[in-house]
C-alpha cells in the first residue's frame, strides 16, 4: 500500500507548522523525515497515521492493505508506551485481543513476532526488567504483530544510548531484509537517517516544508557503520540543513 | 598540590537518609514500649488510675468481652455496616470519579458539587438521614457511603488524570475500542491513585461508623464505647477503642494486600 499526501498544511492556532507537504510513500521503502527540532516532522507522522487531523490538504491510502493486515497504519514510539503492567507477552496480545485474536492463533502471531525480534526468551519478563533496546524491540514486535501496511516510527531509537541505537539498526535493517515492509520514519538523527532510508526527505524549520527528497541506492544490507559513502550523503543533508538547525534553536519557544 | 601539603584524608559520606526502608518490627516495638510504659505506670502508682486503666485489666475486660459472647454481638453488627456503607459508597465513588475523569461535561458538573459536599461535617447530616432513611441501618449505611463516596472521587478523578497519556494515544493508535482502552490502559494505570484514596476513605469509614452507632444503636463497638464512657468504664472505653484500632490497622493490611496483588509490576 502506498501513502500519498497532497498539499498538507497544518496549524495549531496562529502557528502554522507544517506548509504545502506533499509526498509519496511507495510501498516497501523506508521514508526518513529529517528536519531540525520543532520543525513539524513529529505532527507530519501522527497526522498520517490519523491521529491528529491536517487543517488543509489530503492523505490518501493508495491500494490494497496485505493480508491479515490488522492495523494497517502502526505507531513506534520514542517512548516505546508499553504497558507497565503486562509483561512482553501481554504487551504484544493487548494489541490482538480487540480483533478476537485469542489463545492458540495469538500465541501463532506472538511466538512469531518474538523471534524476528529475538525475544522469545523474554516473553514473561516486565517492562520494567527489560533495557531500553529491549523495550523498543517489544514495541516494534507489538507493531509487526498487527502486519501493518506502514509503519510509522517516531524517533524510535532517540531514547537509546549510541551503542544500543546501532544494535538496533541492525536489527531493523535485518527485519527488513527478510519481509520488506513500509515504513515512514522520522529522526533528527543524519547518521540513522543514511543508514535506514531509501528516501530522506529534508524538512525545513518551521513552517516545515520540503526541502529536498534525497534518494540513496545504495541496498540497505550493504550500508555500513562509518560508510565512507553514506558519510559523504550524511554530510551532504548536514550543509542542507546546518543554517536552519541554527536559525531553529535560536528561536524563541513559541508556548 | 596544594601549597600547604597536608595528609590524604578519605572522603567523608554524606548521601545518607532520605531513601526509606523497610523496618515491619519496628511499629510493633513502639506499639509495645508504650504499653510497657502504661502497664509500668500504673502499677507503680506514677499515672493514677483515674487518668489510664491498667493494660493489664483492659485486656482482662477484653476477655471478658469474649467469653460473654458480648464482642461478636458488637462486632458483628459494627462490621456489617462497615461493609454495607463502605462497599456502596467507594463502588459509586469509584464509578463517578472515572466518569469525571473521562468526560469533560460530566468534570464540568461534578467537580463544583464533590467540591461543595466534601467539607460538610457527614456526622452534622445524621438527622436528615434518619428521616429520609429511617432509624435503623439503612441511614447509617448512607452516612457511611456517603462519607467515603467524596474522597474516593476525588482520588478516582485525580488518578484517571494521571494515566500517561502516550499510552492512551498508543491505544488508539492500534484501534482498541474505546471501552478497552477504559479497561486495560486507564483503569489499571490509575489504581495505585484508587487505592491509595481507599486507605483515606476506609479510615473515615471508621470514624463514621463509631459517630453513627453513637448517635443511636443498640450493639456496635460505637454504642458499646459510649455507653463505657457514660459510666465512667475506663477498662472497657479502652478495650472498645483498640478494637478500633485493630480494625484500622487490618482494613490497612488488607488495602496493602490489594496492592501487592494488583501493583506487583511497580517494584
Amino acid at each position: 500500500m502506498d501513502i500519498r499526501l497532497s498539499g498538507i498544511n497544518h496549524s495549531y492556532d496562529d502557528l502554522e507548522v507544517l506548509r504545502d507537504v506533499t509526498l509519496d510513500i511507495p510501498s516497501g521503502k523506508i521514508v526518513c523525515v529529517v528536519g531540525p527540532s520543532g520543525c513539524g516532522k513529529s505532527t507530519l507522522l501522527r497526522l498520517i497515521g490519523g491521529l491528529e487531523r491536517p487543517t488543509s490538504g489530503e492523505i490518501l491510502q493508495m491500494g490494497d492493505v496485505p493480508e491479515n493486515c490488522l492495523n494497517p497504519l502502526t505507531y513506534v514510539f520514542q517512548d516505546f508506551a508499553l504497558l507497565p503492567w503486562r509483561t512482553v507477552h501481554g504487551n504484544i496480545s493487548l494489541v490482538l485481543e480487540d480483533h478476537g485474536i485469542r489463545g492458540a492463533r495469538a500465541q501463532v502471531i506472538i511466538d512469531d513476532v518474538l523471534e524476528r525480534t529475538r525475544l522469545t526468551d523474554f516473553a514473561k519478563a516486565l517492562p520494567r526488567q527489560l533495557s531500553g533496546g529491549m523495550k523498543q524491540r517489544v514495541a516494534i514486535a507489538r507493531a509487526l504483530a498487527v502486519n501493518p501496511a506502514v509503519m510509522l516510527m517516531d524517533e524510535p531509537l532517540s531514547a537509546l544510548d549510541s551503542q544500543t541505537r546501532e544494535l538496533l539498526i541492525d536489527d531493523l535493517v535485518a527485519l527488513w531484509s527478510r519481509t520488506p515492509f513500509t515504513a515512514v520514519y522520522v529522526t533528527h538523527n543524519l547518521a540513522e537517517a543514511v543508514r535506514l532510508g531509501h528516501l530522506i526527505v529534508v524538512l525545513s524549520r518551521r513552517p516545515g516544508e520540503i526541502r529536498e527528497i534525497v534518494e540513496i541506492d545504495k541496498p540497505l544490507a550493504d550500508r555500513r557503520y562509518a560508510d565512507p559513502d553514506l558519510e559523504i550523503q550524511q554530510k551532504r543533508l548536514w550543509d542542507l540543513m546546518r543554517e536552519e538547525a541554527r536559525a531553529a534553536d535560536e528561536e524563541l519557544i513559541h508556548v | 598540590m596544594s601549597e600547604k601539603s597536608s595528609k590524604p584524608r578519605s572522603v567523608e559520606f554524606r548521601g545518607g537518609g532520605f531513601a526509606p526502608v523497610s523496618h515491619r518490627w519496628v511499629g510493633l516495638v513502639v506499639f509495645i514500649v508504650l504499653i510497657v510504659l502504661a502497664e509500668v505506670g500504673t502499677q507503680t502508682g506514677f499515672i493514677s488510675a483515674l487518668t489510664m486503666p491498667k493494660p493489664s485489666d483492659v485486656l482482662e475486660t477484653f476477655h471478658q468481652l469474649y467469653v460473654s459472647g458480648l464482642l461478636w454481638k458488637h462486632l458483628v453488627p459494627s462490621i456489617t455496616r462497615l461493609l454495607v456503607g463502605a462497599t456502596l459508597g467507594i463502588t459509586v465513588g469509584i464509578w463517578v470519579g472515572v466518569m469525571i475523569g473521562l468526560f469533560s461535561y460530566v468534570r464540568a458538573g461534578l467537580v463544583p458539587l464533590v467540591a461543595a459536599i466534601f467539607p460538610i461535617p457527614k456526622i452534622a447530616l445524621l438527622p436528615l438521614f434518619v428521616i429520609w432513611f429511617g432509624i435503623d441501618e439503612a441511614s447509617k449505611y448512607a452516612l457511611i457511603a456517603f462519607g467515603t463516596f467524596t474522597p474516593t472521587v476525588v482520588a478516582t478523578y485525580g488518578a484517571v488524570d494521571n494515566v500517561d497519556r502516550t499510552l492512551i494515544r498508543m491505544g488508539q493508535s492500534f484501534g482498541l475500542s474505546w471501552t478497552s482502552i477504559v479497561r486495560k490502559i486507564v483503569l489499571p494505570g490509575a489504581m495505585a491513585g484508587i487505592l491509595s484514596g481507599l486507605r483515606i476513605s476506609m479510615a473515615i469509614a471508621i470514624i463514621l461508623l463509631v459517630a453513627a452507632e453513637m448517635l443511636g444503636a443498640e450493639y456496635g463497638i460505637g454504642a458499646y464505647i459510649l455507653e463505657a464512657g457514660s459510666l465512667y468504664d475506663l477498662e472497657r472505653l479502652f478495650a472498645g477503642v483498640v478494637i478500633l484500632s485493630v480494625m484500622g490497622v487490618l482494613v490497612s493490611a488488607a488495602i496493602s494486600a490489594v496492592e501487592r496483588k494488583l501493583l506487583g509490576w511497580r517494584t
